[in-house]
């Protein structure tokens, strides 16, 4: 979707501002935070590509003046209740109302190193060829899908260049949307900079993106 | 009106225990007590998952990988040709890394990594990803305008080098192999890495010179 997330070529935001020596967390918030994203992701009750989709599902003003850690909880927040595991009047009211549904599984503390060091692969076993090959040239295709996509707006209707063949991986776009894991081929696509900002563009510059085959055309 | 006067009024009159705290403060807290109180997540877990990337995983990690790759042609080889074994062979690996790909700079090109749809960031070899990384401005710029954004960085590469960004769209995860830096000649591996800041492996830095560490 044309969210709030996808940000790739915006102008205004001012200069970007590293600081020296920053800690993994800025609050203890924000450490709870991103505790309780991981471990209510490890119930199952969504996926990877969900939890992204609920998170640029913020209006996009919304998105853009929350912190990283605002959104990552305002996207639990969502989930919880369209899968739901938390009715909205138990957010309003911050307490349990009401009797917990059944979820999959609930992470221990002494199964963590385990689940991270298992990560959650998704590449797939090929059921058929790559339909491209490095070096092959091809066409981005134009689209606006109102869920969740992968290619953002500034490489869509593009002509790029085959560079990396990476091997089957599960369809954001399909996962997302409990519609299964569709696996296709998936690319790295490279692109000039002046293809995909005109004349004015580096023209040193050349950008990739990763894109699923069926984003793709032969150009 | 009305109503704020009502909260003000609400305010001074119910001094409950969270009243020091900021709204997302208060929202995460009460996030929390309701998916532990209907059996959701265990907050041990939730301690565990904070530590182990408060303390465990970070870009030293990272370092060491570039550092046997500097060392080591043979592994580096094998870090260009399958990203995620080679970086397991040091024990790194899981989450946000379960698909590696090492891409190397050279004198004639600089690899630079973004995520301009969310924060995708290669955990076990750098840890989480710093404020800049995931902010708007970050992601916006990096694939216009990725000579300016290095200058904020304070890296000024020759106009003939070519600028290469990859933007993580997929579930595959960059390191840059950043440039040796000169005058490192007889390195051990320990040492090497102690050039290698995390933003050198990004893209947005360069691997420090010797002279700029104490020996």
């Amino acid at each position: 979707m044309n969210g709030g997330q996808d940000l790739g070529g915006m102008q205004g935001f001012g200069p970007v501002r590293p600081e020296a020596d920053e800690p993994p967390f800025h609050a203890p918030w924000e450490r709870r935070a991103f505790g309780l994203t991981l471990a209510m992701g490890a119930t199952g009750a969504w996926n990877l590509d969900t939890s992204r989709h609920a998170r640029e599902s913020i209006p996009p003003g919304e998105y853009l003046t929350s912190t990283y850690y605002e959104i990552w909880t305002k996207g639990v927040e969502r989930l919880v209740v369209q899968t739901g595991l938390v009715a909205p009047e138990e957010l309003r009211a911050g307490a349990a109302l009401t009797p917990p549904a059944p979820v999959k599984r609930v992470l221990k503390a002494a199964d963590v190193p385990a689940a991270l060091a298992r990560g959650g692969p998704c590449a797939r076993a090929p059921a058929h060829p790559a339909r491209f090959s490095a070096g092959d040239r091809v066409l981005t295709r134009i689209m606006n899908p109102r869920g969740h996509t992968r290619l953002p707006r500034y490489a869509r209707g593009k002509t790029g260049t085959i560079e990396l063949v990476h091997g089957v991986f599960v369809f954001p776009d399909a996962n997302a949307h409990g519609a299964g894991e569709d696996p296709q081929w998936l690319y790295t696509v490279r692109f000039s900079g002046r293809d995909l900002w005109g004349e004015e563009a580096d023209p040193t510059l050349v950008v990739s993106v990763d894109a699923w085959e069926s984003y793709l055309e032969p150009a | 009106m009305g109503a704020h006067h009502h909260d003000d009024h609400d305010h001074h009159h119910h001094d409950h225990e969270g009243s020091d705290l900021s709204p997302v403060e208060l929202r995460v807290r009460a996030l929390e007590s309701i998916l532990v109180e209907k059996g959701y997540v265990d907050p041990a877990a939730i301690d565990v998952l904070i530590e182990t990337y408060e303390t465990r995983v970070g870009p030293r990690n990272g370092a060491r990988v570039v550092a046997r790759a500097w060392s080591d042609p043979a592994f580096r080889d094998r870090l260009l040709r399958d990203a995620t074994a080679a970086i397991a062979e040091l024990g790194f690996t899981g989450r946000q890394g379960e698909h590696m790909v090492a891409v190397e700079n050279t004198a004639d090109e600089h690899n630079m990594v973004v995520c301009t749809l969310c924060s995708c960031y290669p955990w076990p070899v750098l840890g989480l990803p710093p404020v800049w990384y995931k902010s708007a401005p970050y992601r916006s710029r990096a694939v216009i305008d990725p000579r300016g954004v290095l200058a904020e960085f304070g890296v000024d590469l020759p106009a003939a080098t070519r600028i290469r960004v990859w933007d993580s769209t997929a579930e595959m995860r960059y390191l840059v192999i950043p440039l040796r830096p000169a005058g490192t000649e007889g390195f051990d591996e320990e040492r090497l890495a102690g050039l290698v800041t995390r933003d050198s492996m990004i893209g947005t830095g360069l691997a420090l010179a010797p002279e700029a560490v104490a020996s």
